[in-house]
């Protein structure tokens, strides 16, 4: 047997390749993160650029945001992503921090003969009693009402909701249940619901589908899937009683007038906020740390990454239909950061040097 | 799921003269040679491999159903016997109960052997007895393309095409004509949105046809031509020979075709969770939306959040689980029956 196929030698110079891959790939520095769906497009947009400009990669996974729970809880990834805000109880309870990352707004589109987009108005309570199943019909005195410049079809309404556990029906049911004690009562606020009428989409694509086809349908969807499916968004009325269009302002214009400083954990969800512009339907989605890190080189990369999304991401989640966070809620979250999150030794991880 | 496990070869047990004797007859001494303990050697593993590949098959059954037990275990035991016979499945409140999703899953599947099992018996008849000879590749293969088309591909087509077809035209139809029959009326009740249980029935037909249709004409195939040419030679139609001989000399393997369709029928996921609408809801029109064991999974898996909806989730699956082996042996027991009943 010649030396150069002594097995041990062999296994020696792959434990050396082996390691030598190891402390390769420690050096090209790689963040991973797991979980919500919804802002999948535009963390991926980000790390993009991000990694142009850095040569740091990150291995987002859009797995759900109860995957991405699951997944911090048990640190297999640096940080966890999730549509719906964790109570302060439940982040105590697992020593993680939480933040607003990225905003979006929900809309109800409808598909009826002759109204187009942003022409329909609905109040809260009408919006409540359609998926209720109580209002059943186009032409109902209550929707009738609100729209005297609309002609309005004996038509049946195909109520269409979301058959997967989601962020937007969080923040949909959320509005539903803040506006009408009915639904708060027998339906509730969650990420899936026992739904009392209507057909089930998967994901925002399958409720714009069957929105889009289904003649009479009424439906809710990112207001990015209504604007690239071209579908008829409504009017909402908000908290002021005011009559608002779904845009990138009256979503942030909700953002900025939420307490965002008074709530432990950033746990605002930005439904029926004050602020005659506001829309009524807006929400963040979030990010999800341990506080305090085993790796704080690790810790460090991933804050600096997304310091660096909220300095420079912004033209890109327009460009994708977000809205990015305000400026004076950045602020609360760096100090937070550098507040709350430590090396296991106690040392602040944040600002990075 | 139910795909696996295969029924018996349609030709066993009735097809002794298949297989020349000379083909069966066993070398009446294996030569010697300095190779003989070789090969003992590797007879014997080649046993051993054949028999650890049965057993990691039976192993792997045994650890999907005991996971899925496991798992679903806090369920059973928090809504117990009530799991199965309560319709409420409330994410809010925690309190879930598979009623739905069961009664979606059998109604689906018997639309779809409704519509899928005539057509493929028709379509294998017609191939084995009235086809030119030169169209009888062509259309197998076809109707084999038609198998390994992915089911995401029928659940698009379901939705862009057979949906607004149902709800412009068919459901309306229906309603008005059908509708007023007192007891079948009301399957065809409610606003034409056209999915819903029989979208989703139809799609599941139109994917178990080329199944049951391909499997059936191979079955058919195998009908001792002897049978068949003696049955013509004494006068009989085709008609009578598909009746008298063809139908009855392979009813067994025409069971396990049917079987193998409803096997795949019931376990359909993505085809379903696009047409049929996704309402944990039972209602006695077929027009309304429902849901099914698989497509409830398909649906709520990812985001379901809490120990409790998880676990009920995993129930369903071993729901699931046990209908299909239900459904299954009960095939057996059925050819076994049917067989036993013709040797008689």
């Amino acid at each position: 047997m010649s030396f150069a196929f002594n097995p041990v030698r062999r296994l020696a110079v792959c434990a050396a390749v082996a390691a030598g891959l190891v402390t390769g790939t420690a050096q090209a520095a790689e963040m991973t993160g797991a979980g919500a769906t919804f802002p999948y497009p535009v963390y991926a947009k980000w790390a993009e650029a991000y990694k142009a400009q850095t040569g740091v990669s990150l291995n987002y996974q859009s797995i759900g945001s109860g995957g991405g729970i699951k997944q911090i809880e048990a640190k297999t990834v640096d940080f966890g992503a999730s549509d719906m805000p964790l109570e302060a109880a439940d982040l105590d309870k697992n020593g993680l921090v939480q933040w607003p990352m990225i905003m979006g707004g929900v809309v109800p589109v409808v598909n009826v003969p002759g109204v187009a987009a942003g022409q329909m108005k609905l109040t809260g309570k009408v919006l409540a009693d359609i998926y209720l199943g109580k209002i059943t019909s186009w032409n109902d005195p209550a929707i009738a009402k609100i729209n005297p410049d609309l002609k309005l079809p004996n038509q049946p309404i195909a109520v269409v909701h979301r058959s997967d556990g989601s962020g937007t029906t969080f923040l949909f049911t959320s509005f539903l249940a803040a506006v009408s004690p009915d639904w708060k009562s027998k339906v509730g606020v969650n990420t899936a619901v026992e739904w009392p009428a209507g057909i089930g989409g998967k994901g925002n694509e399958g409720v714009a589908n069957f929105a889009g086809q289904t003649a009479g349908s009424i439906g809710y969807v990112e207001y990015a899937y209504a604007l690239q499916n071209k579908l008829a968004f409504t009017q909402l009325t908000n908290h002021d009683g005011a009559y608002v269009k779904p845009d990138s302002a009256s979503f942030q214009a909700a953002a900025a007038n939420a307490d965002w400083k008074g709530t432990p954990g950033f746990h605002v969800v930005l439904v029926d906020q004050p602020g005659k512009t506001s829309w009524p339907i807006t929400g963040a989605s979030f990010i999800l740390m341990h506080k305090s890190q085993a790796k704080p080189e690790n810790a460090q990369n991933v804050l600096k990454f997304f310091s660096w999304a909220y300095a420079n991401g912004g033209k890109m989640a327009e460009g994708l239909d977000y809205v990015p966070m305000p400026g004076p809620v950045v602020k609360l979250v760096e100090g937070v950061w550098s507040q709350d999150i430590k090396s296991a030794d106690g040392k602040a991880v944040w600002p990075a040097k | 799921m139910a795909g696996e496990v295969r029924p018996n070869p349609p030709a066993e047990g009735r097809g002794g003269d298949i297989f020349p004797a000379a083909v069966l007859s066993v070398p009446d001494a294996i030569p010697e040679s300095p190779e003989a303990v070789h090969t003992g050697l590797a007879e014997r593993g080649f046993a051993l491999v054949c028999r650890s590949a049965a057993f990691a098959v039976a192993g792997l059954l045994l650890a999907v159903f005991a996971v899925l037990a496991i798992n679903a275990a806090p369920t059973l035991h928090a809504f117990g016997f009530g799991f199965l016979t309560t319709e409420v499945w409330n994410p809010v409140t925690e309190r879930f109960g598979a009623l739905a999703p069961i009664c979606g899953t059998l109604v689906t599947s018997a639309i779809a052997m409704l519509i899928g099992l005539p057509l493929a018996l028709g379509a294998a008849l017609f191939l084995n007895e009235y086809c030119p000879h030169r169209l009888r590749g062509p259309v197998i293969v076809a109707i084999e393309l038609l198998a390994a088309v992915p089911s995401i591909i029928y659940g698009m087509w379901g939705l862009l095409v057979l949906a607004p077809f149902l709800s412009a035209h068919f459901q309306p139809f229906m309603t008005a004509w059908v509708g007023p029959i007192p007891i079948l009326g009301t399957l065809f009740q409610g606003p034409p949105f056209g999915i819903g249980m029989l979208a989703a029935g139809l799609i599941l037909g139109f994917m178990v046809l080329p199944f049951i249709a391909s499997v059936s004409c191979q079955v058919l195939a195998t009908v001792d031509p002897v049978l068949r040419e003696a049955a013509y030679g004494v006068g009989a139609t085709t008609w009578e020979v598909c009746r008298n001989v063809l139908l009855p000399f392979s009813r067994t393997g025409l069971l396990g075709a049917a079987m193998l369709g409803l096997g795949r029928a019931l376990g359909e996921t993505m085809a379903v969770t696009f047409v049929i609408g996704n309402s944990h809801r039972i209602s006695a029109s077929l027009f309304a939306p429902g849901t099914t064991i698989s497509a409830s999974l398909a649906n709520e898996f990812t985001e379901a959040v809490g120990d409790t909806y998880l676990s009920s989730l995993q129930a369903l699956g071993l729901v699931l689980f046990l209908i299909t082996f239900i459904v299954l042996a009960a095939a057996r027991l059925l050819m076994r029956h049917v067989e036993r009943r013709a040797a008689h």
